[in-house]
């Protein structure tokens, strides 16, 4: 965190100051170990073994919030009789398709109510259809569907029956203990190469911190979720967290340190293929064919998630405005559906087989940035148009005259029939618009100066192509022309035609039937009165004003500082924050106090906006039948769950299980020591000849690396590599090697490098550092080398790029790439030329990786 | 003026109450004098650093339409005035000599960068799109209503303002393509 947040690290400091511990779980020595109480190196991808053991150790030794886990999780919740867990069936959940690597979640379910109710006989009768029909779920997850979960939870059919004694043997408490109780301290340490003191030292840090009076905070980057099993490390320290009673509760949460300055801005409004603003589902073919079937799934059921038609309806009233109607579904049609996979990896991949020949760069550097850089740039070779918005020349816009393809002779310029289009873009100073940081909140900035040049903003860019596509298409009687001529597309421009960014701020916030802006999500309908371009940012424009542009000085405040910036939703800034009080309403603790129950005035008060039905009693219980919000009980603090409790085991929403377990990374040389199973089953290979897997366990490849970010620089390098302060500070690429594998490979501290994988070799120079420790697991020591990823050919400082050595092997539930892989290490610099893939292809066939399936590690068999 | 060897900085840290220098001691008569260039500027305008996602405030000094300097806000609850180095250097992102300021195109199996101005570049993309939409077209796949294009492609950065992410993904799903994806997955 001080390495790539140095800023928010500095209420790390604070904390720490006043007395907290602090520990630093990474593989390498960082700026953040150096001012940790504990630095615990660990090795890339272990990450649920690691986080698996602090779940175990809590549940032996009894050290979890009892009162909280009773009353806010779902540890009481009985589990169907079908399912088998993963110390049933080696490493597999029940459900398992081996042919197509997928699971069918149904026996994962909460066991179906006795007398069921006419609603949840007919959610009964859905899953059922589900299963004879393929499976609605499994469908959802060949498009990813899992990420529409990021603000309302995945839809269960029914609350279920409860254990609150947590003894039922199939409740999920009990499931819980047995599915992690070979997660040991001994294991723990051939897993991950932790020493049991080590990790005791953390477990009891973790628990003496977590409770009534303490909470402790979980703070993660792309180091838990750049793996195939990202998405479940992520839930292990939900667990972990919930289990101590460490959510919705101040000092407590898991808190993902996100990387650019609005990437949660950009999911919330989503440029991802498979969801529109707010977390809606983009249509599935199979599945949404009208509005009703869109929202068919979440409509109705518990939690503010329930009003979901009103969300939907509101954003096609923005889209289509006026041709959006009742009688048109809303213009639901004009929507586009997905088929499955469409994801930029897979994009890639059509784009080399020549199926989509258009392609849009926005401030985005791929050729660097993205895994497997050589089938990012063969895909760009392939294309008819491309169209580069940066500041700077980045290697995307500039692959066709210096890539390393053309280098090796693979690409020839010549050859490339690519039209490239390079439009500079404006800064972040030249144009007016809100970022959303880290935790939800949404900044304004001012402009400053105008762009230079020919220079202009996204909003204008865009905006410009919309009406140019429109005007060229006006007249037109064709019915695949009617989306865009029927698109809200009239914004306010000042007298150089430029877009008014406030305007469009003010259409994502929405109207009332009355034209003004709204204040809050729920005073949206699904009746068409009502238009938001995304339900949980409405509210950033309540009252006609930009709440994103509020600058209250931080010492004009409390520590909540409600008045700086707006957060969504409903600028509250701790989520889920009625678990901050004790089922009947009072606070937890005196020194935890945060949002409380006023018996008085009927009304949930405190330092937050209370994130649950503003006067729901804590004894509330719902009416039978009730829909929506009205299903909320007075003890249900997850408001956005259909059940309202915090999922300790999730019956649905993840295509990988309903717990988390260990797998290795597709490239590892470990032996699984969990289970039979060695990779995460449900992982999405990418089956491509330029993408070939080195085989686990190889003598080849014995080594583990993985990549990571510099203070200096940034992501890709295009906004760093090229400034001279920055590059002066990190003036070239290296990797970072432990001083035994120094010895081992005879590398020289300051000399060159070549690292190799079936993928390609690059070069850096040495760093012989202790900041890299050699990991024992068990009887045998794993060497992994570090790599910061900033560089490409182009630039003040340059060098090759560590992505292209990563494979891509994607999380099956957000399809985001595994950064760890194996490779070889020797002394020297690469090959040139043609010489390089001589090399490489030496390599490939030492290690056996099979011609005809070079995607295929071997693991599964 | 030669200076007497008592006004020497060193003499006058061990006379003055400066004893460590680091102040009035140390100054010459020119620098006594200097101003921080913040002061001569026409106005100040508040922003947020553009790198990582913690969302440090910022104060963008401009004078005669320049940018002269870049500093962090105090007022900021979540910054409290800090900037990192990326951030301290975000004056050089936006004032790089370094940056492309004019269109460039390159032509299919062209050798080199060539000239375009920015109006027939938005004419010749505008008619590149609507005619790959076209040939890529499809209204049904396996039997099932699709209403999409698979021709067109977009991969966004996460320095895109929310009202730019917000204006893209609506004129792409009514242009029907849906490979719209941003580094939010990578």
């Amino acid at each position: 965190m001080a390495e790539a947040h140095p800023v928010g690290f500095q209420w790390v400091m604070e904390a720490k100051r006043r007395g907290a511990t602090i520990i630093h779980v990474d593989p390498r020595f960082t700026r953040t170990s150096a001012v940790a109480d504990v630095h615990v190196p660990i090795r890339a991808g272990s990450d649920i073994a690691f986080l698996g053991g602090l779940v175990n150790h809590v549940l032996t030794t009894e050290s979890y919030f009892r009162d909280y886990v009773v009353a806010y999780t779902n540890a009481a919740n009985i589990v169907d009789e079908g399912f088998e867990d993963t110390e049933d069936l080696d490493g597999l959940f029940s459900g398992f398709d081996a042919e197509q690597a997928h699971y069918d979640p149904v026996s994962w379910r909460y066991q179906a109510p006795d007398d069921r109710s006419p609603d949840e006989e007919k959610r009964l009768q859905q899953i059922r259809e589900d299963e004879s029909g393929g499976g609605g779920q499994k469908e959802s997850h060949v498009a990813a569907q899992s990420e529409s979960h990021g603000s309302g939870g995945a839809a269960v059919p029914w609350k279920g029956k409860r254990d609150e004694t947590l003894q039922d043997p199939r409740c999920v408490f009990q499931i819980l203990k047995r599915h992690f109780a070979r997660y040991t301290p001994e294991m723990v340490q051939e897993v991950c190469g932790i020493a049991p003191a080590d990790f005791a030292e953390v477990a009891d840090a973790l628990v003496r911190n977590s409770g009534r009076e303490r909470t402790s905070a979980l703070a993660y980057a792309v180091g838990w979720t750049h793996h195939s099993t990202g998405a479940q490390t992520i839930r292990t320290g939900s667990i972990l967290q919930l289990l101590l009673g460490n959510i919705g509760r101040p000092g407590g949460g898991i808190i993902a340190l996100r990387g650019h300055a609005s990437i949660q801005g950009s999911t919330d409004i989503p440029t991802l293929f498979n969801i529109l603003p707010g977390y809606l589902p983009m249509p599935h073919a199979n599945q949404h064919q009208s509005l009703d079937e869109w929202v068919r799934d979440d409509e109705g059921k518990a939690g503010f998630w329930g009003n979901i038609r009103s969300y939907a309806v509101s954003l096609l009233k923005s889209y289509w405005g006026d041709a959006a109607t009742a009688d048109n579904d809303f213009c639901f049609d004009y929507l586009p559906r997905l088929t499955g996979d469409h994801s930029t990896y897979n994009t890639v991949k059509s784009q080399i087989e020549g199926g989509c020949k258009g392609y849009f760069l926005v401030g985005e550097n791929p050729a660097v940035g993205s895994a497997n850089g050589k089938m990012q740039r063969l895909g760009m070779a392939n294309l008819d148009w491309l169209v580069v918005r940066d500041l700077q020349m980045i290697e995307s816009a500039t692959f066709w005259k210096d890539g390393p393809e053309i280098e090796t002779g693979e690409l020839v310029t010549e050859d490339i029939g690519t039209e490239i289009f390079f439009l500079p873009a404006a800064s972040h100073v030249e144009k007016a618009g809100s970022f959303t940081q880290t935790q939800r909140m949404l900044q304004w900035r001012d402009k400053a100066v105008e762009p230079p040049g020919d220079a202009r903003s996204e909003l204008d860019f865009y905006f410009d192509l919309g009406v140019r596509i429109r005007e060229r298409l006006a007249g037109s009687t064709d019915e695949m022309d009617r989306p865009l001529l029927d698109l809200a597309w009239d914004y306010p421009t000042d007298e150089k035609g430029e877009v008014d960014g406030q305007a469009v701020l003010r259409e994502i916030n929405g109207t009332g039937p009355d034209g003004a802006a709204l204040s809050a999500y729920t005073e949206l309908k699904p009746d068409g009165s009502t238009a938001c371009g995304c339900w949980i940012y409405c509210g950033v424009y309540a009252d006609e004003v930009n709440q994103a542009r509020r600058r209250k000085p931080a010492w004009e405040q409390d520590e909540v500082a409600a008045e700086w910036g707006w957060a969504w939703p409903a600028n509250r800034r701790i989520l889920y924050n009625r678990a901050s009080a004790a089922p009947d309403g009072s606070p937890w603790s005196e020194r935890k106090k945060y949002v409380w129950w006023d018996a008085e005035k009927g009304r949930w008060v405190g330092r937050d906006v209370p994130d649950f039905v503003p006067d729901r009693a804590p004894d509330h219980v719902p009416e039978e039948g009730a829909t929506g919000p009205d299903a909320i009980g007075g003890q249900d603090p997850f408001v956005m769950q259909t059940d309202g409790k915090g999922w300790l085991f999730a019956p649905v929403g993840l295509a990988d299980g309903p717990m988390p377990s260990h797998y290795e990374p597709p490239e590892s040389p470990v032996r699984n020591p969990l289970y039979g199973q060695q990779n995460n089953p449900t992982r999405r290979k990418y089956a491509h000849p330029a993408n070939p897997i080195n085989p686990s366990w190889s003598e080849v490849f014995p080594y583990v690396f993985t990549s990571y970010r510099l203070t200096e620089h940034h992501t890709a390098g295009g906004m760093s590599r090229t400034l001279p302060y920055l590059t002066e500070l990190q003036p070239e690429p290296f990797c970072e090697i432990s001083p035994r594998l120094a010895a081992e490979r005879g590398l020289e501290h300051g000399g060159w490098a070549t690292i190799v994988t079936a993928r390609t070799a690059i070069e850096a120079r040495v760093l012989v550092t202790d900041r890299v420790r050699s990991l024992r697991l068990g009887d045998t020591f794993v060497e992994q080398i570090g790599l910061p990823y900033h560089w490409g050919r182009n630039g003040i400082s340059q060098g090759d790029s560590a992505n292209d050595l990563v494979n891509i092997t994607m999380d099956p539930n957000v399809y985001i790439q595994d950064k760890v892989g194996t490779c070889d290490i020797r002394p020297g610099r690469r090959p040139r030329g043609p010489a390089l893939l001589a090399f490489v292809d030496g390599y490939r066939r030492r290690a056996g990786v099979d011609p005809d399936d070079p995607t295929d590690g071997g693991a599964d068999r | 003026m030669a200076l007497s060897p008592l006004e020497w900085p060193v003499l006058r840290q061990l006379r003055g109450p400066d004893r460590l220098g680091r102040g009035k001691a140390s100054m010459s008569h020119r620098s006594e004098t200097l101003e921080p260039r913040t002061v001569e500027a026409d106005k100040v305008v508040d922003s947020v650093c553009p790198f990582c996602a913690v969302g440090c405030a910022q104060r963008v000094f401009v004078k005669d339409g320049k940018i002269t300097q870049i500093e962090g806000n105090p007022a900021s609850p979540v910054s409290r005035g800090r900037l990192c180095p990326k951030g301290s250097a975000s004056k050089q992102l936006v004032t790089s000599p370094t940056r492309v300021t004019k269109v460039r195109y390159r032509r299919p199996h062209g050798t080199e960068w060539e000239d375009l101005d920015l109006d027939t570049a938005m004419d010749m993309i505008a008619d590149r799109v609507v005619k790959t939409r076209k040939q890529f077209w499809e209204w049904e796949a396996d039997g099932k209503r699709t209403r999409r294009t698979l021709g067109i492609a977009s991969l966004g950065g996460a320095t895109l303002d929310n009202e730019e992410n917000y204006l893209m993904k609506k004129l792409y799903t009514a242009m029907g393509a849906i490979q719209i994806e941003n580094q939010a997955r990578i």
